[in-house]
């Protein structure tokens, strides 16, 4: 369903992304992973349209997307969280809930309905639906700065579920949490893959993607270095040079 | 009720609805230290088609709203060159939008220059007390909304709130727009309290304590501008009250010395302002976890 062809990006001089092609297939579960800057995250911001393409082109179910801006991206299914948690500090669990209902209640109606004062309202309704199903219905109340972390990283991917995605991007989503936690998030996001939502995750905990991703791209240095299964990236001679250094010319 | 007492509300009022017009654009993330220039807007727009003698004498049921309304079209406008810049340089940007506006009214004589300008329909609390509990209920209401959410959103990130699809340009110069509305309504209802304006009223050190009361109020709830504007009408009455009867030094003369030692304490104190989330939570906590949900 996602396609990048040839994908490029320069900062200043630095060719961060160097022609990179790859596709995530519908309903998957694939992971993008790399050595630290390798461009994981330069990746997540061409698709998310927060950096403009330099060369190449993205598609999503066939539709080129590469000039569609970065508010839109979420109306053509496009949904995604945030290696460094980006939650709403001052908001409540809920309204940062609510925040990811945005574009489905973009109506000068919905905009105008005073959520706050009709709390019995669908929306809360809906958001509080979706935080007891990720297991973290005690804390709708509650503004998001106080919680602890593990607890805000998963609020982040069910903010980011309830726009209803068709292509979710999680940026390092288990990084900093425990076991269990980590754990909860492997259900909450296999729940998600169940119901057809295709995932892209960047991640550096590789017993996570081999649970939960079928498919493995690697990046290193902006270039694409290898593409399969999780079993044959860890056996690949390439892979294992990127991560634990060559023998070799890797010394000059 | 004695005189002394109908002139401090008067000035709660003002100070109240001022603060709101000021809270809105704030709650979106914009400092806004032209508060002085919505308010010189409002009041010579209300006053010269109020005016009986020198303007066109027309009912303030009309003339109220309608300087309002100019202020805000003003606002609009002004929005666009205002909300291209950020931070320390839009209170800069603003206050230039206030001191231009002062210095095109001083020199405009239809609305009779540096000298002022006479309103001849004089009202009572009657009109400024119901149109202020009508301006926080607005507050409330607004923040209450998804728009309001987008507001406080885009405060808190607004790269994330342009992700999840919220137009933010729209919103805030919505928001800033909003604030000029509520800034020419006090300067209109200024002018029928003191049946004379004159723009020295509404200098830069009047913005700045529109602006500081806002953000020692906070800026996070409702709550903040209605609790700041309190708190700075109240204090200094309060101080002169202590003084006369204590006869203390610092309570009588140095009264405003004392008012800035509590403005400092209370920057550093709760450097986010009175009102918090954190607060308001511990303040109205439900018993039952489940009801507690709270959204404004």
């Amino acid at each position: 369903m996602l396609n990048l062809r040839s994908v490029e990006k320069s900062f200043g001089g630095l060719k961060v992304i160097d022609n990179v092609s790859f596709s995530v297939k519908k309903g998957s579960r694939t992971a993008l992973i790399g050595p630290n800057g390798a461009g994981k995250t330069t990746i997540f911001n061409l698709l998310s349209g927060i950096y403009e393409v330099d060369n190449g082109s993205i598609s999503l179910d066939n539709n080129d997307i590469t000039q569609i801006p970065a508010r839109k991206r979420i109306d053509i299914g496009m949904s995604r969280s945030f290696q460094n948690i980006r939650l709403m500090p001052h908001l409540s669990t809920i309204e940062n809930v609510m925040l990811g209902q945005h574009h489905l209640a973009n109506s000068a109606r919905e905009n105008f309905f005073p959520l706050g004062l009709i709390k019995s309202n669908k929306w809360a309704k809906l958001a509080e639906q979706s935080l007891i199903e990720a297991g973290l219905g005690t804390y709708p109340g509650q503004v998001v700065s106080e919680l602890p972390y593990g607890i805000q990283k998963r609020i982040e991917v069910v903010r980011a579920l309830v726009s209803n995605p068709k292509l979710l991007l999680l940026d390092e989503p288990a990084a900093g949490l425990n076991s269990s936690e980590t754990a909860e998030l492997q259900i909450l996001l296999e729940k998600a893959s169940s119901t057809g939502t295709t995932l892209l995750v960047v991640e550096h905990d590789m017993n996570f993607v081999r649970n939960l991703c079928q498919h493995v791209v690697v990046l290193n240095f902006g270039r694409k270095i290898f593409e399969g299964t999780p079993d044959e990236v860890s056996k690949d001679p390439q892979v294992l040079e990127a991560y634990l250094g060559g023998d070799d010319n890797n010394a000059s | 009720m004695s005189a002394y007492m109908t002139g401090i509300i008067i000035i709660l009022c003002l100070n109240i609805i001022i603060a709101y017009s000021v809270f809105l654009p704030a709650a979106a993330g914009q400092l806004n230290l032209g508060a002085a220039g919505f308010m010189i807007i409002g009041a010579y727009m209300d006053a010269y088609l109020s005016s009986a003698d020198e303007g066109l004498g027309l009912p303030i049921a009309l003339t109220i709203p309608a300087a309002a309304l100019f202020t805000g079209l003003i606002g609009f406008l002004m929005s666009f060159p205002i909300l291209r810049t950020k931070g320390v340089y839009m209170i800069l940007a603003t206050f230039a939008f206030a001191e231009i506006v002062a210095g095109i009214v001083l020199n405009m004589e239809v609305v009779g220059g540096a000298s002022g300008f006479p309103v001849t329909t004089h009202t009572e609390l009657e009109v400024l007390l119901p149109v202020t509990v009508g301006v926080v209920l607005f507050g409330f209401y607004l923040i209450s909304t998804r728009f309001g959410l987008s507001m406080r959103s885009i405060h808190d990130d607004e790269s994330v709130s342009l992700l999840f699809g919220v137009n933010t340009h729209l919103v805030k110069v919505g928001a800033f727009t909003i604030g000029a509305v509520l800034g020419g309504l006090a300067g209109a209802l200024y002018g029928h309290q003191f049946d004379y304006i004159e723009v020295q009223n509404w200098g830069i050190l009047f913005s700045i304590y529109v602006l500081l009361y806002v953000l020692i109020g906070g800026t996070q709830t409702p709550w903040g501008p209605l609790v700041g504007a309190m708190f700075f009408t109240f204090i200094p009455e309060i101080l002169r009250a202590v003084g006369d009867a204590t006869g203390i030094e610092l309570f009588t003369e140095l009264r405003f010395a004392a008012f800035g030692v509590i403005i400092v304490g209370m920057m550093v104190l709760r450097p986010e302002g009175i009102m918090t989330r954190t607060f308001l939570e511990l303040l109205f906590r439900k018993s039952t976890p489940k009801s507690d949900i709270k959204l404004s």
